[in-house]
C-alpha cells in the first residue's frame, strides 16, 4: 500500500513538474539541493566531512544541520560512536528529537559505519550523521578508503546528506565538501569571580573543489 | 425463518450446533440459542426437514422451534417440548396455551396479569389493544404483540473475536533455523491472507516454540505501524531468531498475529518522503541486532531536573516549523562521566584538572551552580557544576559529586 502511494506520488510529481516546477523536487535535481548552514551550503546526496579539535564548534554545526533538516519534517539519523549525544543541548539548539534516530554504538566505529550504510540504502532520511568526534584517531585512521567510497555511493542520487564528524579529515576524495574547524577563543561574560561561558569564536575552512574559503562564526549559548 | 434451541445448562453445545447451520447466532440466555435459518430450504428442504437435521446434529434431547420471527421461536422452544414448527400466520394459535411468565416483562406487569386472571398467551392476545395500551402502557402493547407471535426484531448477533493463530505439531523436531523459517513462511502467508480477507493488518507477532525437555521459547515483536506484508514479518522473525535462537529442538510451533485496523496515511505532494515503514523496521531490526535494542530510537526528554535524563521512544514526525540557522553551544557528554582530579584554590575555585581525557591549568571558569534532587530515593543526586576552560584542551563542564564525594568531567562544550 505504501509502495503504491509512493509510486503514485512520483507519477503525479512527474506530470505536474512541467507546470509547477518550483513546487516539486525531482530525483535528478537532488544533487543541486543543499542545506543552509552558518559556514556555507552543505550538499545533499554527497559525503561531507566536518573536522576539528575539541571545542571547535563541530558538534554545534552538526546539531544546527540536524535542526535545519528536522524542522522540514524530515527524519535524520545520528550514529553516535562514543555515545556523546546530549538530548537536552540538542533540543535547546532546535533539534526535533522525535525525528532523530539515535543509534548508540558504544565505541564501536564499525557498527556505526555498517548502520550508516544500511540506513542510506533504506532511504527516506534527510541527513545521516556519523559522529566520530571522540573516537580514537588510530581507530578512524584504520577505516579503509573502500568504506568511504561505499558510503558515498549509497547516498548518491538521493536527498540524503551524509555527514561525518571527526577530529581530522579521513575520507579524502570521497567527500565532496570538507569543513575544517578551529577554535579561536572562548567567550566569557562578566568578570571573575562569577563569569559565564557565553560561547566560542570559531574559524571554518570550507574546502570544496580544491578551493578553500575561510569563514568565521560565533557560537552562542 | 428462525430456529431456537432450548435445553438447560448446555449452552456451548447449542452454540456449536447453531454454528453448523448459520453464522448469525444470538445467545439469548444461558439455555437458549436462536439462529437464522433463512436460505437453508435449498440445502435441507422444508422446515420439518431442517428441524430433523438440527435434531440429528445436536444429538441430545432439546426443545426446538422454528418460526418466522425470533421471539415466537423462543417462546415455543421454552414452552413446548420436542420439535415445534410455527407456520406463518398460525403463531398465535400455537402459542395460545403457553403461560404468560414466558414473556418475561417486569414483576409489576406479571402481577397485573395475575390480578386480571390472565393465565395464557391466548388470553392476553385476546384483550382489546387500546385497553391494554391505556392500562399497561408501552410494555403491555409489546407483550401482547409477543403473545400473538407477532414480534419483529433483529437478532443480536454473537460476534466471535477474530483470532489469527496457527498451531503446528511437528512429527520430527526441528533444530535448525532454516527449516523453521520455511514453516513460518507458510504459516505467515496463510495468516496474512486471512487478515487481508477480513480487511485487517497486524501490529504484533507472537511466536511460541515448544522445545524438547525445556521451557518454551517465546518471541513477541511489536511493530511501530500496522503491516500485512508476510515477507517483512518473516524477515523480522528471522532477525529476532538469529539474535536469540531457541536453545533446544522445536516440537511445536504456535504463531499468532494480533489484528488491528489498516494503516491509513495521507501523503502530501509538498513534503519530503519519509522512510518506508516496512523497510525501516527491517533496517532497525538489523541495527538492533548489532548495537542492542536499548541503543536505538528517538530520545525523549524526561520531566525532571536530573542531568542527562532521557528515555528512548519511537520516531515521530512533527509539524513543520521555522529553524535556528545559527549554531548553539552544545555539550558532548561523557557516558559515564569521566572521574577527574581537581585542585582548587580559595573559595573552591578549580585551578588545575587531571583526568584520562586530558588535563591542564584552568584559565577561565564560570560557576558554581548547585543542583540536587530525589533526596528521598536511592538514586539521589547532589552536585556543584563549573564551566572551565582548560589550557590547550578546550572548555568543559565539571562537577563535584557530593554523594560520591568525587570530581567528574561531564563533557566538553563543542
Amino acid at each position: 500500500m505504501e509502495n503504491t502511494a509512493t509510486l503514485l506520488r512520483e507519477q503525479i510529481q512527474a506530470i505536474l513538474t512541467s507546470r509547477w516546477q518550483a513546487a516539486f523536487l525531482m530525483e535528478k535535481e537532488a544533487k543541486s539541493e543543499t542545506l543552509l548552514s552558518v559556514v556555507g551550503e552543505i550538499p545533499r546526496g554527497a559525503l561531507t566531512e566536518i573536522a576539528g579539535p575539541v571545542s571547535s564548534g563541530r558538534t554545534s554545526l552538526l546539531y544546527s544541520l540536524l535542526a535545519t533538516v528536522s524542522s522540514k519534517q524530515e527524519f535524520c539519523t545520528l550514529l553516535d560512536v562514543a555515545d556523546t549525544f546530549d538530548p537536552e543541548s540538542a533540543a535547546a539548539a532546535g533539534v526535533r528529537l522525535s525525528q532523530i534516530l539515535w543509534v548508540r554504538c558504544a565505541g564501536n566505529a564499525e557498527h556505526a559505519l555498517k548502520a550508516a550504510d544500511m540506513l542510506a540504502q533504506a532511504g527516506g532520511f534527510g541527513l545521516v550523521a556519523i559522529d566520530l568526534g571522540d573516537t580514537s584517531e588510530k581507530v578512524v585512521h584504520r577505516i579503509p578508503l573502500a568504506v568511504w567510497f561505499r558510503l558515498r555511493h549509497a547516498v548518491e542520487n538521493t536527498r540524503t546528506a551524509l555527514i561525518v564528524v571527526g577530529q581530522r579529515i579521513h575520507a579524502h576524495s570521497c567527500s565532496v565538501l570538507k569543513i575544517q574547524l578551529n577554535r579561536s577563543r572562548a567567550l566569557w561574560r562578566g568578570q571573575l569571580p562569577g563569569c559565564l561561558l557565553d560561547g566560542f569564536e570559531a574559524t571554518a575552512h570550507y574546502i570544496r573543489d580544491h578551493q578553500t574559503q575561510e569563514r568565521r562564526f560565533t557560537i552562542f549559548r | 425463518m428462525f430456529a431456537c434451541l432450548y435445553t438447560p445448562g448446555n449452552l456451548p453445545l447449542l452454540v456449536e450446533c447453531a454454528r453448523h447451520f448459520s453464522p448469525l447466532i444470538e445467545e439469548t440466555s444461558l439455555d437458549t440459542v436462536v439462529f437464522d435459518i433463512r436460505g437453508l430450504r435449498r440445502i435441507y428442504g422444508t422446515p420439518e426437514q431442517i428441524a430433523s437435521e438440527i435434531q440429528r446434529r445436536i444429538g441430545i434431547a432439546a426443545n426446538l422451534a422454528i418460526a418466522s420471527n425470533p421471539d415466537a421461536a423462543i417462546h415455543a422452544a421454552r414452552g413446548i417440548c420436542g420439535v415445534t414448527i410455527l407456520p406463518t400466520g398460525s403463531e398465535a394459535a400455537i402459542l395460545a396455551p403457553l403461560p404468560p411468565y414466558l414473556l418475561g416483562g417486569s414483576p409489576e406487569f406479571a402481577r397485573t396479569l395475575d390480578l386480571w386472571g390472565i393465565r395464557t398467551f391466548g388470553e392476553l392476545a385476546g384483550l382489546p389493544p387500546l385497553g391494554v395500551a391505556a392500562r399497561l402502557g408501552e410494555e403491555g402493547t409489546y407483550m401482547q404483540q409477543l403473545a400473538r407471535g407477532a414480534g419483529h426484531r433483529q437478532l443480536r448477533h454473537r460476534v466471535d473475536p477474530l483470532v489469527f493463530r496457527h498451531q503446528q505439531d511437528l512429527e520430527d523436531s526441528i533444530d535448525l533455523l532454516e527449516p523453521l523459517l520455511f514453516l513460518l513462511s507458510r504459516i505467515l502467508n496463510e495468516l496474512c491472507e486471512r487478515l487481508r480477507f477480513h480487511g485487517r493488518f497486524t501490529n504484533e507477532i507472537r511466536l511460541r516454540l515448544q522445545l524438547e525437555r525445556t521451557s518454551d521459547h517465546t518471541v513477541t515483536l511489536r511493530l511501530p505501524v500496522p503491516m500485512l506484508d508476510s515477507s517483512v514479518l518473516l524477515k523480522l522473525l528471522q532477525l529476532e531468531l538469529s539474535d536469540r535462537p531457541p536453545q533446544a529442538p522445536i516440537e511445536k510451533i504456535e504463531l499468532e498475529l494480533m489484528p488491528v485496523d489498516p494503516r491509513t496515511t495521507q501523503h502530501s505532494l509538498f513534503l519530503p518522503s519519509s522512510p518506508q515503514p516496512e523497510k525501516l523496521e527491517i533496517t532497525l531490526a538489523r541495527i538492533r541486532g548489532m548495537v542492542g535494542a536499548a541503543n536505538v530510537g528517538a530520545a525523549e526528554l524526561m520531566d525532571t531536573y536530573r542531568p542527562d535524563a532521557f528515555r528512548m521512544g519511537p520516531l515521530m514526525a512533527l509539524k513543520r516549523e521555522a529553524f535556528l540557522l545559527h549554531p548553539k553551544l552544545i555539550l558532548r557528554r561523557f557516558r559515564p562521566p569521566c572521574p577527574a582530579q581537581v585542585w582548587c584554590a580559595d573559595q573552591g575555585k578549580p585551578t588545575r584538572i587531571f583526568s584520562s581525557k586530558g588535563g591542564g591549568a584552568v584559565v577561565a571558569w564560570g560557576g558554581p551552580w548547585r543542583t540536587s534532587g530525589d533526596w528521598w530515593a536511592s538514586e539521589r543526586w547532589d552536585r556543584q557544576e563549573w564551566d572551565v576552560e582548560i589550557q590547550s584542551v578546550g572548555v568543559s563542564r565539571i562537577y563535584q559529586d557530593y554523594v560520591q564525594r568525587q570530581w567528574f568531567i561531564e563533557g566538553n562544550y563543542d
